[in-house]
Parts: C-alpha cells; structure tokens; sequence
C-alpha cells in the first residue's frame, strides 16, 4: 500500500514539475507575397578573394525558401520571468565579408563575441539606438583575437557594421530573458524551457517591421509546449 | 581715407597661393562627399592617429575599403590646414618672423615634449613630426623674406581661416570619437563656409580687388540692391546645404524616389508613417540604410522646394541685372555664370534620385553646390567691391570740387599749383 502511494505521489509530483516547467515554444513564420529582389554585393578585391568560386554574395532582407519559410525574424516572448545571465556568448563572425549569423539574439548583459574569421582588416562598429547602450567602434585584424561587447537594455535589431566594407551588417535582439529565438532558413523557431502559463508572442522582422512593432500574438505553454505560427503579409 | 585701396598688393606667388587653396579646399569637400555618399566615416576608428599610427605613417598597403577615402579625406584636410598656416603666416609679412620662431617653434616644441612623456603608442612617429615643424619652423624664421605684410582685411581674414580650419579639423575628429551624426551635418557645412571665407580671401588679396570696375553713378543703387538680393540667395543656398547635409548624415538614403513627380506619381507624396512603413518594405539597397521616417520625406521635399525657389532666384536675378546693368556689366556676366551653376546643380539632383544616390553623382551634386554657394558669395562681394569703389569716387571728386571751388575763391588757380 505504502508503496502505491509512493510511486503515485512521486508520479504527481513529475507530472507537477513538468507543468511548472513547462515546455518549447515552436513555430513557424511564413512570408506572403513577392519580396523585392536582393541586391548584389560590391565586394572589392580583397574580399572577392575570400569568397567560394560561383557564389556571388546578396543582401539578406528576405530569405525566404520555397514554402514561404522566412529566416532571420526574431520571436520572443513579451513578457516573460526574468531568467539569469547566460555565462556563454553569443557569437558574429566575420566570414568572406559578411556577418554570419546576419540576425542573432541575445539577453542583456550577456556577452557578444565578435571574431575576425577573414584574411582582411575589419572594424566592428555596432551602432546602438536605445538610451544608455553605448556605441563602439573597434579595429579588428585580419583572423585576430575576438571583441567583445555587452549591453544593458534591451534593444531589438542593434546593429552591427564595418564601415571599411560598407555591405556588412548584423543584428542583434536584445531582450531581458532568454525566452527567444532567431527563425532558421525554413522559417521555424523553437523557444526552450518556458515555464507553463499564457504569453504573449512577438515575431519582429528587421525588415518588414521598421519601426520594431511586429506580429503579437497569445500563447499558451502547456505540459507539451505551445505553437505559435506568424504570416508575414508583405502583399498589400 | 581708405586704406585698403593705398594698402600694396600681395605678391603673384601669395594670391596664387591664396587661390590653390580655394581648389584644394573643393577638392577636400568633394572627398569628404565621397566619404558620406560611401558610409564610410567611420572606417578609421581613431583619431587623430588612423589605426594606431600616427597618421602621416599609416602603411598605404592598409588603404583599404573605405579606410581609403576617410585616410584621404584626413590627409587632404591636414594639407588644407597646413595651407592655410603658412598663408597666415605669409599674410604677416616679416613680422612671420617672431611668429615662427616665438609662436610656433615653442608650440611644436612643447607638444613634442608632452608626446614623450604622455604618450606610449608610436611616440616617436608623432615626435618626428611635431619635431620637424618645430625645426622647420626656426630655420624659417632665420630667412623668411622680408616682405610687406598684407593688407589688415586679409589678414584678418587669414586669422579668421586659420580660426575656422582649426574649428573644423577638431569637428571632424569629434564626430569620430564621439560618434555624433549631428556634428557630421554642422562639419559639412562648415565646410562650405570654410570655402566661400578662402574665396573672400582670394578675391580680396588679388589684383581685380584694386582694379574691380566701378558701377556708374546711375547704376549705383541697383548695385546696392543686386548685392542685398544675391546675399539674400546666398543664405538660402547654405539653407540648401545644410538640409542637402542633414539628407546625407542621417544615413537613411533616398527618402523619396522619382523625380520630377515624387515616387513617380505624387507633386506632394502622402506623408504618413503608414505610407512610410510601406516604403521602408520595398527598399533594397546594400549599404542596409537606417529605415525613412517622415521627417526624412518632408526634408527631402521641401530640399526640392528650396531648389525650385532657387532657380527661378537665378531665373529673376538674370533678367533683373540684364534690364539694370546690360549684357556687358560683369555682374550680369557673374549672374549668367551663377544660374548655369545653379541649372547644372538641379540636373544633378535629378540625376541622383534617378540613379538612387548613386556615390559618384551624389558627390559632384555636392561639389556642385559648394561651388554655387562660393560663386554666389563671390558676386555679393563683387557688387560690393563695384559700389564701395564708385562711392569713394564720388567722395574724391567731390573733396577735389570743395578743394578746387576753394582755392578759386581765395584767387589761386589749379594751374599755378
């Protein structure tokens, strides 16, 4: 007897943890209608150097694949518990000119770690809009030791550029928790370990939400996760 | 009695001076053009040194991307400054003397010294350099000609250029470090101001400065008021700059497209943020501009208002000098000069919304307008110059008639003198 109330009460109290805990958020965010066409990169010579034969690089304003899946939109969670500074970095690298990854996130007071991947002279310029984030302004050397940056508030799409090559950008959404996630090439996103509860969602393309109002939309994480999906409607 | 007109004339080789750096401070606008229409003033993070190293040792194997241009504009500026201190100092005549060898030597001497004791980072690179003015500066000191110096209003205006390009080096620097776009705006237009100071100071220490043609008696009051017109068009000219230098600091690239019609369709476009956001949606370019807002479509228009209100300026002040001073006056000639500046200036504008702010076309629409702006500050001057010398004339034809009316009266004609 003693026994089936143990094995009962432990089974509730898994069952209760999970529920606490919650689960992933995943989703998709799909693009509708025609984007403009991409532009080609002025790359000069030190930097066509660097770059695979074949492969002319683009802007990355809309990468769509075929199902309409859009990458590199930025989806976090409103409001959300405050969570502790990851003590890992979030990581840009500097690749045949270009900003790899072109959109990544991260939680305030975290560290961004900026590497020089390149055979050329870059200098990281990240570009802060919001009160109280400070501007920088760095040389970095060809392949030399990685900078790091770390801000204080929250700022969506902070920007980063090289002004020696004036085609590489990237951007970084800063939030106050870790609840977010940057959309892969075929649109998807997971948010991990939210606890249970109802949520508002937003989806922020850099793009098509220029002034950083993006696609709210409601969520609730339950024992098996939430789902949110988003259109982006560039239609109209 | 005037002593501008009694006052000898620079020497050949001091206006020639005087004028290459008018061409040299053009061409300085036209980089620093260059650096903006590329987004590139930031490619050197430091200043005054570039990448470390004092600037005037920076490898050229290292000019690369954009660090090309902002290490150019940094040089030209420095040639334009050091220009500009050895024409004050000219302007001195011998008294050039003490300046170098009581002012400047003990400067570059002691900033020599604070680099060896304060600075860590490529010292002797800087100390090499301050320490070559300071000995260039003494040796000079020993055969600097002994010359007239030149006229007080040139040089007070030398004094002034000396001022200004100081002001404007240190903006440049600040705008750098402190990473303000504000500050980029006001060092543009400066620097056209600096300009249309060094074409004053051309003008006023050549020869046409003595030997300008007067206006006539009758022709004098439309003098008066062609000069009070073309300074009024001045103003709205540096007005006109200034947005154009607002436009292009804000680093928000062509806010309206299409031109004559604005987007191709609209005399006046929809200015909302809906229509804005809109926009910002289809706009693909690969220097990633920051988004337009409805501040940056009403400034753009009301640049192409102001360029409208221009025009017909010129279109009017043509027909007006010609009516007034005929086709043969040098004012109207001036005048006919300023309006195909000012019709190229309108083509070039057009021609950069076609080609959406194209680097090179949006760098000669710059250089363009520096140049209207400096022709048109140079007729203000010319008509000035025309009315001041028939004014003083008159006032001598005018002492010799008393004088010559008087002696008559005590019996002594002007033969026997």
């Amino acid at each position: 007897m003693i026994k089936k109330v143990t094995m009962f009460a432990s089974l509730a109290l898994v069952l209760g943890l999970h529920s606490a805990l919650g689960g992933d958020i995943t989703g998709k965010v799909t693009l509708k209608g025609a984007p403009p066409a991409e532009v080609n990169l002025p790359f000069d010579a030190l930097c066509k150097r660097t770059v695979k034969p074949g492969v002319t690089p683009t802007t990355r304003f809309y990468a769509a694949d075929a199902s309409g899946g859009l990458a590199d939109v930025f989806v976090y969670l409103k409001k959300a518990p405050a969570t502790p500074t990851p003590s890992e970095a979030a990581v840009l690298d500097q690749v045949s000119c270009e900003y790899s990854p072109y959109v990544v996130g991260a939680q305030v007071g975290q560290t961004i770690l900026v590497k020089n991947s390149d055979p050329v002279l870059h200098n990281v310029h990240p570009t802060p809009k919001v009160s109280g984030n400070k501007e920088h302004n760095k040389a970095q050397l060809p392949k030399g030791p990685a900078l790091s940056f770390s801000w204080d508030n929250p700022e969506l799409f902070l920007r980063f550029k090289c002004d020696v090559h004036p085609w590489m950008f990237a951007y970084v959404g800063l939030v106050e928790h870790s609840y977010f996630a940057v959309t892969k090439e075929d649109g998807t996103f997971t948010i991990k370990n939210i606890p249970a509860g109802d949520y508002e969602i937003e989806a922020v393309h850099r793009k098509t939400h220029p002034n950083g109002k993006g696609i709210v939309s409601k969520v609730t994480v339950g024992a098996d996760g939430g789902q949110a999906d988003f259109v982006v409607d560039i239609s109209k | 009695m005037n002593t501008e007109l009694n006052h000898p004339l620079p020497s050949t080789s001091f206006r020639l001076f005087a004028f290459a750096i008018c061409l040299v401070t053009w061409f300085l606008i036209g980089v620093g053009g260059v650096v903006t229409s590329h987004g590139v003033g930031m490619a050197v993070p430091d200043w005054p040194n570039t990448y470390g190293y004092n600037m005037f040792y920076f490898p050229f194997s290292q000019w690369i991307g954009g660090i090309f241009w902002e290490h150019s504009h940094r040089l030209v500026a420095s040639l334009v400054g050091l220009m500009t201190l050895i024409l004050t100092i000219w302007s001195q005549g011998v008294g050039g003397r003490k300046l170098l060898r009581y002012v400047l030597f003990p400067l570059a001497l002691l900033v020599s010294c604070l680099i060896l004791v304060r600075v860590e980072q490529n010292a002797m690179q800087h100390i090499s350099i301050t320490g070559g003015v300071a000995m260039v500066s003494l040796v000079c000191s020993f055969f600097w000609p002994r010359m007239p110096a030149a006229s007080p209003l040139v040089r007070r205006l030398c004094w002034l250029a000396l001022l200004l390009v100081i002001v404007q080096g240190l903006l440049g620097g600040l705008r750098v470090t402190l990473y303000k776009d504000e500050i980029g705006i006001f060092h543009a237009t400066l620097a056209q101001l600096f300009l249309v100071l060094m074409v004053v100071l051309a003008f006023s220490s050549s020869r046409a400065w003595s030997n300008w043609k007067q206006v006539s008696n009758e022709a004098l009051a439309p003098a008066r008021l062609f000069s009070w017109l073309m300074c009024f068009c001045c103003v709205l000219t540096v007005a006109q700059l200034a947005l154009g230098a607002f436009m292009r600091h804000e680093h928000a690239g062509l806010a309206v497209t299409g031109f004559p019609l604005a987007y191709d369709s609209h005399l006046w476009p929809p200015i909302s943020a809906e229509f804005v956001d809109q926009l910002n949606v289809q706009r693909i370019d690969h220097r990633e501009f920051d988004p337009i807002t409805v501040l940056h479509v009403k400034v753009h228009m009301f640049h192409r208002l102001m360029a409208l209100i221009l025009f017909l300026s010129g279109v009017s002040m043509v027909i007006w000098s010609y009516k007034r001073f005929g086709s043969r006056h040098p004012l109207s000639k001036l005048c006919i000069v300023w309006f195909g500046l000012l019709c190229l200036q309108v083509l070039l504008g057009a021609a950069t919304v076609w080609s959406n702010k194209a680097a090179d076309i949006a760098t000669v629409h710059v250089l363009i307008g520096a140049l209207t702006l400096a022709h048109g500050s140079f007729m203000v001057l010319a008509a000035r110059r025309s009315v001041y010398l028939a004014v003083q004339a008159a006032e001598r034809d005018t002492l010799d008639r008393v004088s010559h009316e008087g002696l008559n009266q005590v019996g002594i004609s002007s033969a026997s003198l």
